[in-house]
């Protein structure tokens, strides 16, 4: 066999198994976004096609206004907005500190960070529960809920997933190779630590922190658990709770109803994720291989 | 030029300075630090002491019970089975993803169109919300309108009935989870495949080693480290699957899907609830996890010794 056959079985093969890779990978989201453009009936025949015979947005309106997602969508900013900003503001600065500002117990601090990351926070949901309990946000009471209930709901989702420790290793990880010349020309020029943080350090690191961002970012909006457990109130549900609730516990659930609620949800962070993508790859990358 | 600065300096201005540098540390790290106190590491603390208690949601107290706990929890004969499934699901989801996630990553190594856009596929649904990937899966999945019944049909396959099956139900939440989280592990295989110094196969070939001896030879020790930290994120990470297990399954059928973290759910917010078989349970999960993690940084150290 010549070389140059050989070359052509290889780049067949190549291309056989990029096939391979978007049918697996893609077909399941074709079929999620077709699934929301169809009538019930459509889906429910004995004989389904493919392709939606008209597309229409009946379903989206439904799962909007009959499923409350308006409210719903509410709560999810709310968190995720809490939640993503404290983590990068966290991030940013305990990666700072661990790497540019001198103190006796640097490492210790680090080694307490690096025992946080083998922690799951599914592991402790039992005390943490507790804990929110005691701190009084719980909110249980029924009927309509007032400002007040609303602010310490959504305290009760944020609190215990505030703390960063992934987020915070993968920045130290890029900030330990920002030349140290950056930093101390700064510093001799009379920069304070939070100027030099905010004027060098940030923007030389924008692709670690897009990617740490997007994580803390994604993680909230479609964190699932622990929202589960500290609502009680159908007002205080967030929209990864609310799509779940759209299946019908008797088989009878309306496909495209529930297609609709999880597009609601999802295309958010797809957009999100389009935006920072580039930085992404490469942050999550530095992180694993300089890690 | 620093040396100097500092050996100008007063003996009071180097404290006063260094006082400066300790506050400025502790404003900086605090908030973090602070957090994980609350909600980690006294939560850990915490859920020892539940595990040995009889605890009363309604009065919040405990009444210490000695070792009741943990023999209720493991004289259960339950607990046998989700141990069971909990090694299942982790070893066959992080032994597959693996595999597949470097399979796939020499593939998009490679010099091929669209390779790039093929990438950005792969890694979103990584991004997706575990809850709404599972009401699609559920769709997919779905014995009487589902996509796979479709796609079978015209082949006269009849496919299992899946999250109604106890044999298959496992096996699709496998899927499902590998589906969702095999791009993380793609983009970290090029990235290390990428790190590898192209003058080590350029060495090889030199050398008249032929590509699988070159696979063999360079590409896995180079990819090692990289390995190892995947191994031990997607270890960790596992406890994810609770929202696909949650909502396309609820454990069942008969237990067949139910797992040692949505076996802490059932405990601790279910319906029989008991704070402290939870907490034993979540107990077992740590101790688990430190032990996970001691073998692989141990396994990290002998492989670096070696390499020296």
């Amino acid at each position: 066999m010549s070389l140059k056959t050989q070359r052509f079985i290889g780049k067949a093969f190549g291309y056989l198994g990029l096939l391979l890779l978007i049918v697996f990978i893609g077909l399941p989201v074709f079929w999620l976004v077709i699934g929301a453009f169809k009538a019930n009936k459509e889906i429910l025949t004995a004989n389904p096609q493919f392709l939606p015979a008209s597309f229409q947005f009946d379903n989206f309106t439904k799962a909007w206004t009959g499923a409350k997602f308006s409210s719903y969508y509410i709560n999810s900013i709310a968190t995720t907005l809490m939640g993503a900003t404290a983590e990068i503001v966290m991030a940013v600065t305990t990666a700072y500190a661990l790497v540019f500002i001198r103190f006796p117990f640097r490492n210790a601090v680090f080694i307490l960070l690096l025992i946080a990351l083998m922690v799951p926070e599914q592991v402790v949901i039992v005390p943490n529960f507790l804990t929110i309990a005691n701190m009084g946000l719980l909110i249980t009471k029924g009927g309509t809920l007032e400002t007040a209930d609303f602010i310490k709901g959504w305290l009760a989702i944020f609190l215990p997933g505030a703390s960063i420790a992934f987020g915070t290793f993968l920045l130290r990880q890029y900030f330990r190779t920002i030349p140290m010349d950056l930093t101390d020309a700064s510093k001799v020029d009379g920069a304070s630590h939070f100027q030099t943080m905010l004027n060098v350090v940030v923007p030389v690191a924008t692709p670690a922190i897009a990617t740490s961002g997007l994580l803390s970012f994604t993680a909230k909006w479609n964190e699932y658990l622990w929202p589960l457990i500290v609502t009680y109130s159908d007002q205080l549900r967030t929209l990864p709770i609310a799509i779940s609730r759209l299946l019908d516990a008797e088989g009878n659930t309306e496909w495209g109803v529930v297609m609709a609620g999880a597009l609601f949800v999802v295309v958010p962070v797809i957009v999100v994720f389009l935006l920072v993508q580039r930085f992404v790859v490469e942050g999550l990358a530095a992180g694993a291989v300089k890690g | 030029m620093t040396q100097s600065l500092t050996s100008r300096m007063s003996f009071s201005r180097l404290a006063r300075r260094d006082w400066r540098e300790w506050l400025t540390f502790l404003l900086f790290v605090g908030p973090n630090l602070a957090l994980f106190f609350a909600f980690t590491y006294y939560p850990l603390l915490r859920n020892v002491l539940l595990s040995f208690q009889d605890y009363n949601t309604f009065t919040d107290t405990g009444e210490f019970i000695g070792l009741t706990n943990f023999k209720d929890v493991f004289t259960d004969s339950q607990t046998s089975v989700i141990m069971r499934n909990t090694l299942v699901f982790t070893v066959a989801v992080v032994v597959i993803i693996l595999t597949l996630g470097l399979l796939v990553a020499l593939l998009l190594n490679q010099k091929l169109r669209m390779r790039d856009a093929v990438r950005s596929l792969v890694f979103s649904p990584t991004v997706l919300a575990g809850s709404a990937v599972a009401v699609v899966w559920i769709y997919i999945f779905d014995p009487r309108n589902g996509l796979i019944l479709q796609l079978l049909k015209p082949l006269a396959i009849n496919p299992p009935r899946w999250l109604y099956d106890p044999a298959w139900a496992m096996i699709a939440i496998i899927i499902v989870y590998v589906w969702k989280n095999l791009g993380y592990a793609v983009v970290i295989f090029v990235a290390g495949l990428q790190a590898i110094p192209n003058d080590l196969y350029e060495a090889a070939r030199v050398d008249g080693a032929n590509a699988m001896q070159r696979f063999r030879n360079v590409t896995i020790p180079g990819l090692s480290p990289v390995t190892f930290f995947l191994a031990v994120t997607l270890v960790l990470n596992s406890f994810q699957a609770f929202d696909l297990i949650r909502i396309m399954t609820g454990g069942g059928p008969v237990n067949a899907t139910n797992v040692l973290i949505y076996r802490l759910y059932e405990l601790g917010f279910g319906t029989n609830t008991s704070v402290g078989r939870a907490s034993v349970i979540g107990l077992v999960l740590f101790v688990i996890m430190l032990i996970v993690t001691i073998l692989q940084l141990r396994l990290l150290e002998r492989r670096v010794s070696y390499a020296n």
